[in-house]
């Protein structure tokens, strides 16, 4: 059991370090959740891909450098370490991305990666509706057959980055059977977000900025090359991403790691300025500040046992319930993180990220924004306890 | 970069598990309380068999040492089965006395030559008082020796005074008595105590985190057969929630523990903190456990002669052996 870098792993991280160094540019663009910066994270997307850097862990013909996941995550690292731009093609990379490649055919591969890589499609995801949040299978948009195609109607909601991205995906019921479970008969399709029928309203999240949006689609004509996997099967593909998306992938250790240095460094200031060696701070606050390094460490270490596992790609329960530990753990650990950082703020804490005497550029504000809402999404934090008690631990699996 | 057990190490906790499954540790651990060390003993001669006892120990007094992963493998699975008996703390002396034999201090070369090779086969029992760890030295009447630090001098005790009770009626604390035989004294005595005191909080982190599953399993299969309204308690939601809870803290405490025995392994400069971030960890966690344990099992849980409570009470007492929560937290800003 070592830590040590192989000589191929170390050469790999020092290429990104010289690179981040060399690309990450000195002023942050505004937040990516904005028209204006949305823009300039798309900028970002092609100069990292001129690097080819946008999706490392994909096969070199799509844009990828074939990387292992020990190699993503000290790219990962690095790339937190150098305080880069958030990844406005996350949505694609992480969650659409894994499901072509297991499901997809070979003309969608080469159709559709290189141009996310390249961030010239930005993706946003369209799994919620109105009536179907946690209970997703319960969804009631449809997909009927047309010739050559699908014709999509319904509502889809709290679609992460539709207010300004290119494209879809999601799941679409296309199959009705009587008696048959809810997950049976849908069909996972994808779709352009300015196609004649489509209507986007962008949605404010708590601090109002348009990060999501509902889906409005009347007869929206879909080609048979645009759906993923079997129609009908929809469910089966749809799980193995959702199975990448509470995974590691979703939110990698470097970024945990660099907020807690961070954090440290503020806690060192705001000690140094109430009377020095954090006399002038309360005890809590320090033991607060330890634990989110402490959490951050233990993450990136689960992290680096997952990815030296024999098969840390592998798909079975075990992997899956893995990932629900990993969501509730980041999710969690990333909301204390910033609350302690608010605490250390004082008075500063409540000004918004875009105040202009927001510390820290308002990454502190933005972030904590940001780590609100990450119980919530990819499978609430009370459905993933739900499926580590009943698939780890055994527990009867009624919901009561 | 290879941060998973090998297959040796994995089979060495499986035959550890095993062995003290059968050993029906739970009698063991009462007499132990009850003064009677006989059977405690015989079961630190079995550990010794398969080579646990010479984990920290190096092969030049008989031992295998020292190999912290392996200690942490086979720790976990004694703190899952309770074992009693100064662990922690002989794995501290045996790094104590390594550490201080290799420089200038012939009486601790020459009790490193006495007691190591004892102690690498289970023979030997010894313990340990440092500041770290408190005035007390764990186990003290059971011990063969014990050994005492007073600022920069190393002590063998001529003896050790009146057995405290503690909450963890299995841990049996008294002071070392004053005076006896120098071991060794000067600038060099600090980093050596240091060090062993990282292996002491290493050990007991191991302990915790194995008496924290031992919580946890037992809980899972007492909510599974119990029923009330009709239905088995772990049905419930808050059932499950809180012992998905349970399994998270102690999941992401483990990679802190084999953190920490790679850091040990290598010394590397952030190895306190490291250290200090498992025992944080792993105390909170096998501390959440228990407490989960007594609030899930009810008034049973709550009941001494009910086995569950030999865990129960072993994990508040870990919690802050060796460092207690707040001082390892303050050891992880301090880098």
């Amino acid at each position: 059991m070592d830590l040590e870098l192989g000589e191929r792993q170390r050469a790999f991280r020092d290429e990104a370090r010289r690179w981040l160094t060399a690309h990450v540019p000195a002023v942050l663009p505004p937040s990516l959740e904005t028209a204006e910066g949305f823009a300039a994270h798309r900028a970002w997307e092609r100069t990292l891909a001129g690097g080819r850097w946008s999706a490392v862990t994909w096969p070199e013909e799509y844009g990828g450098r074939g990387a292992s996941l020990v190699e993503w995550l000290l790219f990962e690292e690095e790339y937190y370490a150098a305080g880069a731009p958030g990844r406005v093609s996350q949505n694609g990379i992480s969650l659409l991305a894994p499901t072509l490649l297991a499901h997809g055919t070979a003309a969608q591969r080469a159709r559709i990666l290189p141009p996310m890589a390249r961030g010239e499609v930005i993706w946003a995801q369209a799994w919620s509706e109105p009536e179907s949040g946690s209970d997703l299978a319960s969804l009631r948009s449809t997909a009927r057959r047309a010739d050559g195609g699908w014709l999509l109607t319904g509502q889809k909601t709290w679609s992460s980055r539709a207010a300004f991205a290119d494209r879809a995906f999601g799941l679409f019921r296309s199959h009705r059977e009587e008696g048959a479970p809810p997950h049976r008969g849908l069909t996972y399709l994808m779709f352009p977000l300015d196609a004649p029928g489509v209507t986007v309203r962008p949605i404010g999240r708590l601090d109002g900025k348009p990060a999501f949006a509902e889906l409005f689609l009347d007869e929206v004509f879909v080609p048979d090359e645009d759906v993923i996997g079997e129609p009908g099967q929809g469910w089966r593909v749809a799980m193995s991403t959702a199975g990448d998306e509470r995974g590691l992938t979703l939110r990698s250790p470097g970024r945990f790691t660099a907020a807690a240095r961070r954090l440290v460094a503020l806690w060192r200031e705001r000690s140094a300025e109430s009377g020095g060696g954090g006399a002038g701070l309360d005890g809590a606050l320090r033991d607060r500040v330890a634990d989110a390094v402490i959490g951050a460490r233990a993450y990136e270490l689960f992290a680096y046992a997952s990815a030296t596992r024999p098969d840390p790609g592998g798909t079975g329960a075990a992997t899956g319930a893995e990932s629900s530990l990993n969501k509730v753990f980041w999710s969690e650990l990333d909301i204390a993180l910033h609350e302690t950082a608010l605490d250390l703020l004082g008075p500063f804490a409540e000004l918004a990220d875009d105040a202009p005497e927001a510390a820290g550029g308002g990454a502190w504000a933005d972030g904590y924004t940001f780590a609100l809402a990450g119980p919530v999404y990819a499978g609430t934090n009370e459905i993933q306890r739900d499926l580590i008690a009943e698939r780890v631990l055994g527990l009867p699996r009624d919901r009561r | 970069m290879d941060f998973v057990l090998d297959r040796a190490q994995g089979e060495f906790g499986r035959t550890l598990d095993r062995m003290l499954g059968g050993a029906g540790t739970a009698r063991t651990v009462r007499a132990w309380g009850r003064g009677d060390h006989g059977p405690g003993r015989a079961l630190w001669e079995r550990l010794g068999g398969l080579g646990v006892t010479a984990l920290a120990v190096p092969e030049a007094y008989d031992g295998v040492g020292p190999l912290p992963v392996e200690l942490a493998v086979a720790y976990v699975e004694s703190g899952r089965h309770a074992v009693p008996g100064p662990l922690a703390e002989t794995a501290a002396v045996a790094v104590l006395l390594t550490a201080l034999a290799e420089g200038d201090h012939p009486r601790a070369a020459a009790a490193a030559r006495h007691w190591l090779p004892r102690i690498a086969s289970g023979r030997a029992l010894v313990t340990l008082a440092a500041a770290d760890g408190g005035p007390y030295a764990l186990d003290a009447d059971a011990a063969d020796a014990v050994f005492t630090v007073a600022g920069e001098e190393l002590w063998l005790a001529p003896g050790h005074g009146p057995v405290q009770r503690s909450s963890d009626p299995a841990r049996r604390l008294a002071r070392p008595r004053p005076g006896g035989e120098p071991l060794a004294h000067g600038p060099a005595v600090a980093p050596a105590v240091e060090r062993a005191a990282d292996w002491a909080a290493f050990a007991t982190a191991a302990l915790s985190l194995g008496t924290g599953l031992a919580l946890l399993e037992r809980t899972v299969a007492y909510v599974k057969g119990r029923r009330q309204f009709g239905r088995a308690v772990g049905s419930f939601q808050a059932v499950k929630h809180r012992l998905a809870d349970v399994l998270i803290g102690l999941e992401f405490a483990r990679p802190l523990l084999f953190g920490a025995a790679v850091a040990l392994a290598s010394d590397t400069p952030g190895r306190r903190a490291e250290v200090a971030a498992a025992k944080v960890a792993a105390g909170e966690a096998g501390y959440a456990a228990a407490r989960a344990a007594l609030q899930l099992h009810g008034a049973i849980g709550y009941t001494d002669e009910f086995d569950l409570s030999l865990w129960i009470r072993r994990a508040h007492a870990l919690r802050s052996a060796w460092g207690t929560p707040s001082v390892c937290r303050a050891r992880v800003l301090a880098g």
